[in-house]
């Protein structure tokens, strides 16, 4: 099935061309085997979500795709992924520079100990997008508007960005993944830890980020990948067994265990 | 009877009761167990802490108590015209205890009967030659007043020797009658035991609180007895220290607290950068095959004495910055420096600060560093504006702390800092510190209750307050910063 | 918004920008590199220095020859009555000595050119003539007969052979002269001086400063034991019931706060404080007799008492609360609990605690110095427990004491003492170590 896939050309994707390809890719924690022979491609503009029992290999998945797994010693990837056809674990990629364009929300707001404002300019810093106080502050008003933060946190842009709420944390999050103007955006489970109010705005947010950014997102949740995606891949067991537009996975699964998975057997 | 044999005795009565104390919960109930309120080894239990606690205890306050009394009622009867110039009532108390053991001896080994002992005569007979015989010498021919003390007090500790021993053992022996007779099966034997398990477990955990009050009150009342003799505002703004051997001397603290500064802000000056860096190399940087060498490695650094720090500093650190670096640039030709002994000790702080910093830098959590990277940050941008900032007030916990060893620290500035006390710039000069005074003036020769003597007590005093604030703000720190990330 | 700007930017040429963050990134990196590499330089620089100036201390230039008994020198009455050949002194033994050495190098065709009478017998440590005499006195019936005798030469011609002591330094030397040890030359290859193991080192007494040869570290290993033993049986005790009673029973109050700041302070107290303490309460207030092992191990214990309890503490922590849960389930008493359950999961910890705190204990100096274990002490304490009462050396002190001296020998011993603590805390470290392997446990 990958090999016809591979064959069908960009054009015919039903959302425009495709930002991401995973070519047989394996990735090996020492000698465990976690991702297993996996190709996929990712439409741009859209948001894909993966799909699967918990320790399947989903984040691990999404994590080859700005090159995090690097930072964990004793992972191995193998194979290829392309980002605007070039292979980003090419020798003369360099990681910083990769991940300045595909940025990442984690599972737990993870905001750094420091201001709301410098949260979200740390990224544009350390890359050297802005230059001047003005610049910033422009750039961080943006930033903020579109993860839908501003009107909450533009009076206290300076305290804490520990300060608040967990759904303001993970907007915040977002913010300062987006400051970086990447064309795509990883999510691992960004709601998992928050509650279904702040979970429904972030659904929303994504939906609207859509127009700009190429989404990844992990979720345990069926509905939300049913709500938010448009395309869906199903991971089990460290392979990718099925992948498609998302109304056809969850409507009309051609394997047997993306089947059972959606209807509650497995996971 | 001896002390050993004593507590020894009391401990075999208490065992025998404990044997004795279960058979009978046993024979009450003719075996059957599950009558009892507690196993019957609970029953022993009661018996032998009934026999064993107050006896012991008692004796340990009669041997703290006795040598005192005893002491005073003694030296009563030693005139104070017989104290000659230069001796002291101390030191014929103790001639006085020597002759007593002596005579001991001697009629312990029948060289002379009891009746003998009690109708010698120290202007009659050659007490010195008598005890030499058996092996104790003492410095000058006796004098019957002090022959007489130490006759009374041979007697008297013979006395209350006795005393103790019937006391010790009525108590043992009574303690297990009465807990004996109360075994019946309704007895709660196990939480009469538990209960005093219990007291000595909370006993055990005030050890800490008594150290502590053993510390400020031998400090304190010896440096209250110091500014008797020397004024205060002489001791904290002086800038001369000058201790002279007949009186009038100038012990000024400000010369030995720049020494010690000088000193500690060398090392600090070293082994901060040096290890919060290796800190971060590990904890950053390093495969799990380095750090399991490296890590190690510094941790031995750790585990070495001071004292081979201090002969390091002595024999190949201060003769070789002396011959290449201070004599050559014509800044000193002392071996012993404040240089020497701040690197020295900055040595000896690297694997403190490391193991302190390698805590704090762990303690931020995973996720700031993957949402660092994950914006595209490098590590060592990661490590300086996010990890470092994050773990701020841990590492200046641990820099505290530092500081407070380094104030602290003993051998090293003993054997590398040198004596004299000075104020100067140049760090190639000896200088000295307080923590050095304090142990050249408490090993030297002066009289215990001599200003010279007395203020190392206040400079303990001193050092004591400044490492304890240091400490309290350190620990204060750190628990606020673990607390963060709790 | 931008993001298109960005893809046209490939990713296979790094921009200026991320080639200089890179080299930012390098720079750091190497700092780390450097603050490992002083790091462990410093560590071998440590211990190479040590172990070069003081594996030496361990030899010892021994003169090995036959000696003939006079009786008519030794026992002018002849009649062989101790209190009679008493009354010949060291300095009569000496006189014989010198004779005995210059008639042994005469018959060996040794010359002694240049050489006195008096400097060749000043080749021999002041302690050979009291050797003798000792020797003879416990056994007069050896007189008249040839003896095979060992004695340690000077420590000047030690310092010659190991190389402490040149001919250049021996001419200002008023002690030696360069003929005297042109002459132990001779002497060594003719068999009658040689360097060899030392045991005197590491179990004889400690001697003055005019005899560094015979210095030996006995009583200071021993005193150092007798306060370990006592450490171990007065720290491990109150530390683990005071752990106990504060992890298991005590309740949050303000009580068990000031304990437990309480230990955290002491744990950070300078130890030379301890050393007041011990001085002005244990000496001077309760009137235990100074420099000895019971004063000691009583400061010691006070000073790793912190140490063990946060071990302790530590050990018992990590024992699941489902044994606990388990134990009271069947009806157990909280005590019996502990005791039963909890204590014996948590023991490897403990003793790792424990054998660490000794090890800090054994090389600890400064607290040592105040309570008078300074003073310089030639007899060996008795056997436990009187013995915990006499007075003792403790290694690290005699470290401290011999680098005060003048003689330079005296610093290759004090380097040599150092070997032996450090092998002893290596040996305490690796029991540790083993211990915690062994018994490790992961729930
Ligand atoms: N850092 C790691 N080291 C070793 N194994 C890992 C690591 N992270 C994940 N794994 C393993 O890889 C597999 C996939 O994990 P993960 O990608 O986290 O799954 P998911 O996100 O789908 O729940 C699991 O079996 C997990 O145990
Ligand atoms: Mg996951």
């Amino acid at each position: 099935m990958e090999a016809v896939a591979k064959d069908i050309s960009v054009a015919t994707d039903a959302f425009g061309g495709n930002k991401i390809e995973a070519t047989n890719v394996q990735v090996y924690y020492g000698d465990a085997h976690a991702i297993k022979d996996v190709s996929v491609k990712i439409s741009e503009r859209s948001v894909t979500s993966f799909i699967g029992p918990s320790g399947c290999g989903k984040s691990t998945f999404l994590r080859c795709i700005n090159r995090m797994n690097d930072t964990i010693d004793g992972c191995r990837v193998d194979g290829t992924i392309t980002l605007d056809n070039e292979d980003i674990y090419d020798k003369r990629v360099d990681p910083v520079q990769l991940r300045a364009r595909v940025g990442m929300v984690f599972q737990k707001p993870n905001p750094f100990p420091k201001s709301i404002y410098d949260n979200v300019a740390y990224g544009p810093r350390i890359h050297g997008m802005v230059r001047g106080k003005d610049e910033t502050d422009e750039l961080v008003q943006s930033s903020l508007k579109r993860a839908g933060l501003w009107e909450e946190v533009k009076d206290r842009l300076l305290e804490p960005g520990t300060g608040l709420s967990g759904g303001q944390q993970q907007r915040l999050c977002i913010a300062r993944a987006i400051a970086t103007r990447p064309e795509v955006l990883l999510m691992d489970e960004p709601c998992s830890a928050l509650d279904p109010i702040a979970t429904a705005i972030i659904e929303e947010l994504i939906d609207e980020l859509r127009e700009n950014f190429t989404i990844c997102i992990v979720t345990h949740s069926m509905q939300q990948a049913a709500r938010v995606s448009q395309k869906t891949a199903f991971f089990h067991l460290g392979k990718l067994i099925e992948e498609g537009p998302t109304e056809e996975i969850f409507t009309n699964p051609r394997d047997k265990k993306t089947q059972d998975y959606i209807t509650g057997r497995i996971g | 009877m001896n002390a050993g044999l004593l507590a020894l005795l009391v401990v075999v009565i208490a065992a025998a009761g404990f044997i004795l104390g279960r058979r009978r919960s046993l024979a009450i109930v003719d075996g059957e167990i599950i009558r009892l309120h507690s196993l019957p080894g609970y029953y022993g239990q009661s018996v032998f802490l009934f026999a064993a606690a107050p006896a012991l205890l008692v004796m340990l306050v009669w041997m703290l108590a006795q040598p005192a009394i005893i002491d005073s009622r003694v030296s009563a009867l030693i005139p104070i015209e017989s104290i000659e110039e230069g001796s002291s009532l101390g030191l014929i108390m103790s001639d006085v205890r020597r002759i007593a053991d002596g005579l001991d001896i001697v009629v312990a080994q029948g060289r002379l009967s009891e009746d003998q002992v009690q109708n010698m005569r120290a202007d009659l007979t050659d007490v010195r030659d008598r005890l030499a015989d058996v092996g104790v010498a003492l410095g000058s021919n006796v004098k019957q007043a002090v022959f007489v003390a130490a006759k009374e007090y041979r007697q008297l500790t013979g006395f209350a020797r006795l005393a103790m021993s019937v006391v010790v053992l009525v108590l043992a022996l009574a303690g297990a009658v009465f807990a004996y007779a109360k075994i019946s099966p309704d007895y709660r034997a196990r939480n009469v035991s538990e209960t005093a398990i219990k007291s000595l477990l909370i006993l055990s955990s005030t050890v800490a609180i008594l150290t502590t009050v053993g510390i400020v009150l031998s400090l304190v009342f010896e440096t209250v007895e110091f500014f008797r003799l020397y004024p205060a505002q002489d001791f904290f703004l002086s800038a001369v220290w000058n201790p002279q051997f007949r009186g009038g001397s100038d012990l000024g603290i400000l010369p030995l607290l720049w020494g010690t500064l000088f000193v500690s802000f060398i090392a600090l000056a070293f082994a901060v950068p040096i290890g919060m860096m290796a800190a971060i190399y590990l904890a950053e940087y390093a495969t799990p095959a380095v750090r399991s060498v490296v890590k190690p490695a510094i941790e031995v650094l750790a585990g070495i004495p001071t004292i081979v720090y201090g002969l390091f500093a002595l024999i190949t650190v201060g003769p070789l910055l002396r011959d290449y670096l201070a004599q050559p640039l014509g800044l000193g030709s002392s071996s012993s420096s404040v240089l020497t002994a701040g690197l020295v000790m900055g040595i000896m702080l690297i694997p403190f600060v490391s193991s302190l910093s390698d805590d704090v830098i762990n303690a931020v959590p995973q996720a700031m560093r993957d949402g660092s990277y994950g914006l595209g940050a490098t590590r060592s941008e990661t490590v300086r504006q996010v990890i470092l900032p994050a773990a701020l007030p841990g590492i200046v916990g641990a820099i505290l702390l530092a500081a407070s060893r380094a104030i602290g620290e003993t051998m090293i500035v003993v054997m590398g800092a040198g004596a004299a006390a000075k104020l100067s710039l140049n760090p190639f000069e000896a200088m000295t510190t307080i923590t050095v005074k304090i142990v050249s003036q408490l090993t030297g020769d002066t009289e215990f209750a001599s200003p010279e003597t007395l203020v190392a007590f206040a400079l303990g005093l001193s050092l004591f307050i400044v490492t304890l604030g240091l400490n309290i703000i350190a620990l204060y720190v750190v628990r606020k910063y673990r607390e963060q990330y709790e | 918004m931008s993001a298109d700007a960005a893809t046209t930017i490939s990713l296979l040429k790094p921009d200026s920008r991320t080639r200089r963050r890179n080299a930012a990134e390098a720079r750091f990196r190497s700092y780390g590199i450097a603050a490992i590499v002083i790091s462990v330089f410093a560590l071998v620089f440590l211990l190479s220095s040590v172990l070069t100036n003081g594996l030496s201390a361990f030899t010892q230039t021994f003169l090995v020859m036959d000696v003939t008994l006079d009786a008519a020198v030794l026992d002018k009455s002849g009649n062989r009555d101790i209190e009679e050949m008493k009354k010949v002194t060291t300095i009569g033994y000496g006189t014989f000595l010198q004779k005995a050495v210059i008639a042994e190098l005469e018959a060996k065709g040794i010359s002694t050119e240049g050489v006195s009478a008096a400097e060749v017998g000043g080749l021999l440590s002041k302690e050979a003539s009291g050797q003798l005499r000792d020797k003879v006195l416990a056994d007069p019936g050896l007189l008249g007969k040839t003896i095979r005798f060992e004695t340690y030469a000077t420590g000047r011609v030690d310092g010659y052979f190991k190389g402490r002591v040149t001919m250049e330094s021996a001419a200002l030397d008023k002690n030696t002269s360069p003929e005297q040890l042109e002459l132990a030359d001779r002497m060594r290859a003719a068999g009658l001086l040689t360097v060899s193991f030392n045991p005197g080192f590491l179990f004889g007494p400690d001697a003055s400063e005019l005899r560094p040869e015979s210095a030996g570290l006995g009583i200071a290993i021993l005193g150092s034991a007798y306060m370990m033993i006592l450490v171990l049986v007065m720290a491990l005790p109150i530390g683990v019931a005071a752990s106990i009673y504060l992890e298991e029973f005590a309740a949050r109050n303000r009580f068990t706060d000031i304990i437990e700041v309480n230990i955290a302070n002491l744990a950070a107290v300078p130890s030379i404080v301890f050393g007041i303490l011990g001085l002005a309460l244990f000496i001077n207030f309760v009137g235990l007799p100074q420099s000895t092992p019971v004063v000691g191990a009583l400061v010691l214990t006070l000073m790793t008492l912190p140490t063990i309890i946060i071990a302790t503490r530590a050990s018992l922590k990590s024992v699941p609360p489902s044994i606990r849960e388990a134990a009271l389930g069947v009806g157990a008493s909280k005590m019996q609990t502990v005791f039963h359950h909890v204590l014996p999961l948590a023991m490897p910890g403990i003793l790792t605690g424990t054998i660490i705190g000794m090890a800090q204990a054994l090389g600890e100096t400064a607290p040592l110095l105040l309570i008078g274990m300074v003073a310089f002490v030639r007899d060996y304490p008795a056997a436990p427990p009187e013995g915990f009462f006499d007075p003792a050396a403790a290694l690290p002190v005699q470290v401290y004491n011999w680098t005060q001296r003048a003689d330079p020998a005296f610093v290759e011993r004090a380097s040599g003492a150092i070997i032996v603590l450090l092998v002893f805390l290596l040996i305490m470290n690796i029991i540790a170590i083993v211990l915690r392997r062994r018994f490790e446990r992961r729930w």
